[in-house]
């Protein structure tokens, strides 16, 4: 996967990953083609420029490229689906991730195995949802704190989420596009009877799910996730269609920044293993800040954005002030976020020129849906 | 099934059917049909229902469900009998808080209690002493019959029967862990036979059924225990005129520790161990002549000697030249006039410590997990702290939507 090839690839290659890795994570293509195709405007990266301002010729280019694509692709990795027109269906959901998953999808349940780091981030990621959905309740029922709260866990993987909320009293809907996920998660709900009543599993994208309702969770959670999607602009769009008004969308993520590189993928995927190779792809990666925006223009008003930090010493997660690494962020959605159709779009193209091309294509997006 | 519930059953038995215990009982695929409980304490003795209590009691677990397993039948006090039961226990203060966050304690109040201001502890061959007392001289400790403490706590777990449920006369013959992740399709939860022969699984099993502990035993866990040579007798004692009665008494005699705990102006429980020769003598012997042993124990210098008295002596001089201390004077514990009959018992003393108080889907407490000679007083009340660490800790965990049975730091 993306991991062994970036081992095998030379310095020039690595400082090419280095310099590609920018604000690109709009559509999911193959990034080594994107060396091939730049390695000549040579991306000397140094810790001083700021790595998105490369990337907006580059998100241009490379849009324009990608729909000639074909001769430069050696990889023999997924094709994004350049012959039919864009289906909501598909545009978040990254087919290359689906397949990092796929071989891992029995393994969630063992708390020592390669997921033992997103067992042990249920501590404060748990505590974090529990406590800003009781805020915005006005009294509840001892023992089962979110009882009455309809909750959405998109990409919810084998459950490891989806469970502790259901036994916190919410009735909890899980999806992830990875069948195999899917069918873990089910049978490791189905031995607990209470569990079994409170959560419902289904393989699906989140795009599915907004098409067919609208307003009905109180709350969207996509935990580790808005860093595997393929369109991170239509996903909040959806994340906002279905929640319910003054409903919470929390999400946790990755930051990208050289930190976040050097300790997110090289040290954890490439040396110390707490994290499978391939797994993460830095170029997916967001910061707290572009996330806010992403948010804040779709009508999710961000309450708070937390710092996390993992222990691989300990194997235990800590709040931190410090969004480099790992972050979470609750944003509730405001009375107004109805209002917003493709108008915004075109007037947010005049105020933010360099995301000029990726508005065109998601009003493209949003014009063949309707 | 059937093949595997015998195995099971032999789980159970002797020591040396342990190891096979953990081999086999490892693929049950389990009855579909059981309940499964949040958390099931084997054991209803006044650790295992105040566990019980507890967890019933606990505000994150309104929506558990808590099953209690007790092999004795129900014991119903409908009035509080005017004779003293003959095992008292000492409560401290921190188990006294404990019971009375679950409203246990108000009912001892209700009933019967002794509490003590002052405690002293001597030697039988010298003048060595200690005075232990409180500032203000508040209470140190409550001298509470063992059926008090059962019966307050029969009473809290009606009182939420709804979540928490009783079984008596239910004595679980095998229990069967879960096998490692491997073997992802059988249940992963802890399964219990009981002697009836009826099944149930649970996410937490808490083992509070004595030194003998047969989860201990099943668990697989090591226990480090040996006898002493010793046994206690314990009485009710009737003092020769009332006093004030606030204070715990205990000597130390080269047989043995004997001790004096007030109940009442008139009343005080006795506990004295010694060996098991004598021990069988005191119980075995005349009223009048048990009485003067005791008295005698308490108040004869008779294993003073010279040698000992004047190196104590000198000791203390040389100490007090270095440090001043309060130098307390010794005290004679109030005469006994009598033994209420019928109340002389013994019962052997040993000593056992469990190698882990907890592992995946079981935890101990009690005596399970550490028995220890009654000559402190801390047996109950180190029960009742294990209590209240794990209840402190599965409390949170249940807030944060854990699985109750991996909680297991």
């Amino acid at each position: 996967m993306w991991g062994s090839r970036r081992l095998s690839s030379s310095g020039g290659h690595f400082l090419g990953v280095v310099g590609s890795g920018c604000r690109v994570g709009r559509a999911e293509r193959p990034r080594l083609a994107s060396w091939a195709v730049y390695s000549d405007s040579q991306l000397i990266w140094t810790l001083q420029n700021k790595p998105w301002i490369f990337s907006e010729h580059r998100t241009v280019c490379f849009k324009s490229c990608r729909m000639t694509f074909s001769s430069l692709n050696r990889i023999k990795s997924y094709w994004p689906p350049l012959t039919r027109p864009y289906n909501a269906a598909h545009t978040t959901v990254d087919s290359s991730e689906v397949k990092t998953f796929l071989a891992l999808a029995h393994k969630w349940w063992d708390e020592e195995g390669v997921y033992a780091p997103l067992h042990s981030m249920n501590d404060l990621r748990v505590p974090f949802i529990r406590d800003n959905l009781l805020k915005t309740m006005a009294n509840h029922h001892p023992g089962k704190p979110l009882s009455g709260m309809k909750i959405l866990d998109v990409g919810c993987g084998g459950g490891l989420l989806t469970e502790p909320l259901g036994r916190l009293g919410a009735s909890v809907f899980g999806i992830d596009p990875v069948d195999e996920n899917i069918k873990t998660a089910q049978h490791h709900k189905a031995f607990d009877p209470v569990l079994d009543k409170r959560i419902e599993y289904k393989v699906c994208s989140l795009e599915e799910i907004a098409e067919e309702t609208e307003d009905t969770f109180d709350a969207v959670i996509a935990s580790e996730v808005v860093e595997h999607v393929a369109d991170l602009e239509t996903f909040i769009q959806c994340c906002c269609r279905v929640l319910k008004h003054g409903g919470s969308l929390f999400i946790t993520t990755i930051n990208k920044t050289q930190l976040s590189y050097v300790l997110g993928i090289v040290f954890s995927e490439q040396i110390a293993g707490i994290v499978p190779k391939g797994t993460h792809t830095w170029e997916k990666f967001i910061s707290p800040e572009k996330l806010e925006s992403i948010l804040e223009s779709n009508g999710l008003l961000v309450q708070t954005v937390a710092g996390m930090i993992y222990n691989p010493f300990s194997g235990h997660w800590h709040w931190s002030e410090n969004t480099s690494l790992n972050y979470a962020a609750h944003a509730v959605k405001s009375m107004a976020a109805d209002h917003l159709g493709p108008a915004d779009f075109v007037s947010k193209e005049e105020t933010e020129a360099p995301q000029a091309e990726a508005s065109t294509i998601s009003q493209v997006h949003e014009e063949l849906k309707e | 099934m059937a093949a595997r519930l015998a195995l099971s059953r032999s789980c159970a038995l002797p020591a040396s059917a342990r190891k096979s215990s953990l081999v086999s009982c490892r693929r049950w695929s389990g009855n579909t049909a059981d309940t499964v409980y949040d958390v099931v304490v084997s054991g209803g003795g006044m650790v295992g229902a105040a566990m019980a209590c507890a967890l019933g009691h606990d505000i994150h677990f309104h929506d558990k469900k808590i099953l209690l397993l007790e092999a004795g039948p129900k014991k119903v006090l409908d009035k509080l009998p005017e004779t003293y039961s003959n095992r008292v226990s000492s409560i401290s203060p921190g188990s006294a808080t404990l019971l009375s966050s679950f409203g246990a304690w108000d009912h001892i109040c209700n009933m019967r209690y002794r509490a003590f201001r002052r405690m002293q502890v001597w030697d039988g061959c010298s003048e060595a002493l200690i005075m232990f007392d409180k500032v203000n001289l508040d209470d140190m400790g409550y001298i509470v019959e063992n059926d008090v403490v059962m019966h307050a706590l029969t009473k809290q777990l009606e009182a939420v029967s709804d979540r928490v449920k009783v079984l008596y006369r239910s004595k679980a013959v095998g229990y069967s862990w879960p096998g490692p992740f491997s073997m992802a399709d059988s249940s992963p939860w802890v399964h219990i036979t009981l002697g009836d022969g009826s099944t149930l699984q649970t996410t937490l099993l808490i083992g509070a059924d004595g030194h003998n502990s047969g989860v201990r035993q099943a668990a697989g866990i090591q226990n480090v225990s040996w006898n002493y040579d010793q046994s206690a007798v314990v009485a009710t004692l009737h003092l020769s005129e009332a006093t004030e009665n606030n204070v715990a008494w205990q000597r130390f005699l080269p047989s043995g520790p004997i001790a004096l705990l007030p109940l009442s102006d008139t009343l005080s429980s006795l506990v004295w161990s010694t060996s098991h020769d004598h021990a069988a003598q005191l119980v075995s012997m005349d009223e009048e002549e048990f009485v003067d042993a005791v008295n005698s124990a308490f108040w004869s210098d008779a294993h003073h000697t010279d040698f000992i008295s004047s190196a104590g002596t000198m000791l203390q001089y040389a100490v007090a030249l270095l440090k001043p201390t309060k130098v307390s004077a010794r005290q004679l514990p109030p005469s006994v006039a009598k033994v209420d009959a019928k109340s002389r018992v013994l019962f052997p003393l040993g000593l056992g410590h469990a190698a882990e108080y907890v592992r995946p889907r079981v935890a101990l407490i009690g005596d399970a997990a550490h028995r220890v000679h009654p000559l402190a007083g801390q047996g109950v009340n180190m029960g009742f702290g294990d209590i209240s660490s794990l209840l402190h800790h599965l409390s949170t965990a249940a807030f944060n939507g854990k699985d109750l049975g991996k909680d297991s730091e």
